[in-house]
């Protein structure tokens, strides 16, 4: 009796132990497989932090080492900083980014907000109608978009580089999708208390979609800190470029070659966008998922 | 405080209709209770008091003048919801003074920033202040003041629901389901302390639910809805005594009224499953007919005991529910194919071991009802003092 107790659990335990190694082994091919997708995606943002270590004869140089063998970081950052008002280029894109975020959030609020609670006649096709939206490029309207400001006089103003962004039918989307799952009867209630729809949106629900918004002002924010192509065509004043035109600028200009101070200038305009993702990265996340976007 | 009167409300979403006119008249003070079963309407035509919800047709009158073209904070009425519907980033303070906010403060002295220029501001939020507190007194809600609603347990956040509707003393206090996610017990605490704050402050309240307890417990009046209509209108009492229709039969009273398969025989004498009762009606011979028995109208006793002027059915035992102070007995009808037999019963009670009783009852403490669901009046049947011994038909 005793021996065939003791017998029985060693076939158990194995087959434990066995579980135990089959989950170690498909929890390293899932890391593996992430750490390879990782690498993929931060090499580029490593090689550019490196280069903007190293001293020009080293980029250059044939044999290939990722850690610099001699830095010249100040000397790059002291060019990069002197020769290019990078300062400026951060303060363009700064100016744009939240010019373009104010009214954004102040149009689509209030609009995903009709969409989602009000009924009226018109809101499914209206509804369809943002959707379509959502499938038209920048590069479409560009161009009537372009002579309009020409023939106005705006260009070479923050106004032209911000003003088609302005309606954003990607956040009239996603906040839609948000304040639908607010409670009717918190609405319901607001109207009993005698709040104004108005009233309703930006005291009642807007304080309800902190993670929604986070969300889209991170997604907002990169798009046009990065955007190349529109300011590109209505800007030719440099102390108006935002960070990729002024690097362009920068490029051009006697540094084109000089890739080490050119690196660091990236670095130093790259830098405030990845800072704030990590600081606001959990409400981002949260906001997506909540959202139901992904 | 003003009456409330209804006035052949109508209104369907859609195709489908949902309120088929309703007509109702709550007068000035009285607690109404509106029931029935899920989808019958009783929270539409609440949310159309509010103006929540406006109807397709007909009028609402409160105070004896039309409201309908007003938005609903203009039509002094308050409402609590089932959800609550607590703002969920204000504090408990926040949430009971936003109605008086919203109505003494002009819109610029509610704006951001623009509001610091208001000096008469300050003296109207301080008043507010008073009146939020008094309310959190009564509502033994005072230490909470500076919680989130989700910081709070439910019974707590039901409490900080009914501030917020106490704070503007309205005339109207519209109730939908306030009770129905709260746990049993408070349920029962709750409806006490309801049926007081109606006391207390002596406005007109309209409750909706779909618990035929808390209806019978609090009301004044009730009125059973069906698919859109009202079955009945009456006294609690009225509705558990004199059901007008078969569904507010079933529907008011736990556990639920049986009912049992009759017909109208020879001399207008009424037939319980081919047994004459002492009961006649005016119906023509041969119609059926559906007899209600509430189960503190059946008493069980020895199969040979049963006495002879009552009316009786054989039945055997089949479960018997302790409830402590009762004891619920579910009985089978032999020969018949018909759910269960419920009565009420002492604890004391014997029964035969075998379990096969009478089960006895007073002919007129039976309900009757015709084939279309509604009452028909029984009077005693006269001369036949012999019980008519019929055995079952199978």
């Amino acid at each position: 009796m005793g021996a065939a107790a003791l017998a029985e659990p060693i076939p158990l335990r194995a087959t434990a132990a066995q579980t135990r190694i089959r989950r170690l082994l498909s929890l390293l091919a899932t890391h593996a497989v992430l750490m390879a997708g990782a690498v993929f995606m931060l090499l580029p943002f490593v090689w550019m932090l490196m280069t903007s270590l190293k001293s020009p004869g080293e980029i250059f140089s044939a044999d290939f080492t990722l850690w610099p063998r001699r830095f010249s970081a100040v000397e790059n950052y002291d060019r990069a900083l002197t020769t290019a008002p990078l300062l400026r280029f951060a303060l363009n894109g700064f100016i744009i980014c939240f010019g373009i975020l104010v009214v954004q959030l102040l149009v689509a609020i209030p609009a995903a907000y009709a969409l989602a609670k009000l009924k009226f006649p018109g809101r499914n096709p209206l509804f369809v109608l943002v959707l379509l939206g959502l499938c038209i490029p920048v590069q479409v309207p560009a161009l009537p978009l372009y002579i309009a400001l020409a023939s106005l006089g705006l260009l070479n103003t923050y106004f032209a580089i911000m003003f088609p962004f302005f309606l954003s039918v990607f956040a009239i989307f996603l906040f839609r999708q948000f304040f639908k799952s607010f409670p009717d009867d918190i609405i319901n209630a607001a109207r009993l208390d005698g709040m104004s729809e108005f009233e309703i949106v930006w005291r009642i629900v807007v304080p309800s979609a902190w993670p929604a918004i986070a969300a889209f002002s991170v997604f907002s924010a990169v798009a046009h800190w990065n955007d190349l192509y529109w300011p590109l065509i209505v800007v030719s004043d440099t102390r108006l470029a935002p960070p990729p035109l002024g690097m362009m600028f920068f490029a051009d200009a006697e540094t084109g070659s000089n890739y080490g101070a050119l690196t660091a200038a990236a670095t130093v305009l790259t830098a405030p966008l990845v800072i704030a993702f990590l600081v606001a990265r959990r409400r981002f996340i949260e906001g997506i998922t909540m959202t139901g976007v992904k | 405080m003003a009456s409330v009167e209804l006035k052949s409300i109508g209104k369907s979403f859609g195709s489908t209709p949902v309120l088929g006119g309703i007509d109702l008249a709550v007068a000035d003070g009285e607690f109404m209770t509106l029931v029935g079963p899920s989808g019958c309407g009783k929270t539409t035509l609440i949310r159309i008091i509010a103006g929540i919800e406006s109807q397709d047709a007909g009028a609402v009158l409160i105070g004896g003048s039309s409201i309908d073209h007003l938005r609903p904070h203009e039509r002094r009425v308050a409402m609590v919801f089932q959800s609550y519907a607590l703002y969920p980033h204000m504090s408990v303070r926040g949430n009971l003074s936003l109605p008086l906010v919203m109505s003494r403060l002009r819109l610029h002295e509610r704006v951001p920033l623009i509001r610091l220029l208001s000096s008469r501001r300050r003296e109207t939020m301080h008043s507010i202040e008073g009146e939020v507190e008094a309310v959190a007194q009564q509502l033994q809600l005072g230490a909470l003041l500076d919680r989130r609603p989700a910081q709070l347990s439910g019974g707590q956040r039901q409490r900080v629901a009914l501030g917020r509707a106490m704070v503007r003393h309205p005339d109207v206090f519209l109730m939908d389901e306030p009770l129905s996610n709260l746990d049993a017990k408070l349920r029962v605490h709750m409806r006490t302390e309801l049926a007081e704050l109606h006391q207390r402050l002596g406005a007109t309240f309209i409750y909706v639910t779909h618990d035929q307890v808390e209806a019978m417990t609090m009301s004044d009046r009730v009125a059973m809805m069906d698919a859109g209509h009202i079955l009945q209108l009456g006294t609690p009492t009225e509705l558990y005594g004199r059901p007008a229709n078969v569904k507010v039969a079933q529907f008011i009273g736990s556990p639920t009224i049986n009912l049992l398969p009759g017909s109208v025989g020879s001399n207008d004498a009424v037939e319980l499953l081919g047994r004459r009762l002492q009961l006649a009606v005016d119906l023509p011979a041969g119609s059926p007919l559906t007899i209600g028995l509430r189960p503190e109208a059946l008493t069980a006793v020895p199969a040979n005991t049963a006495p002879a002027d009552a009316g009786s059915l054989p039945a055997r035992l089949r479960r018997r529910e302790n409830l402590g102070a009762e004891h619920i007995l579910h009985f089978d009808l032999p020969g018949a194919a018909l759910p269960p037999v419920v009565a009420r019963a002492p604890p004391e009670l014997q029964l035969p071991a075998d379990g096969h009783v009478a089960l006895t009852f007073d002919p007129l403490a039976c309900h009757l009802f015709d084939p279309s669901g509604a009452r028909v009046e029984a009077r005693r049947a006269e001369g036949s003092r012999d019980p008519v011994v019929v055995p079952f038909r199978s």
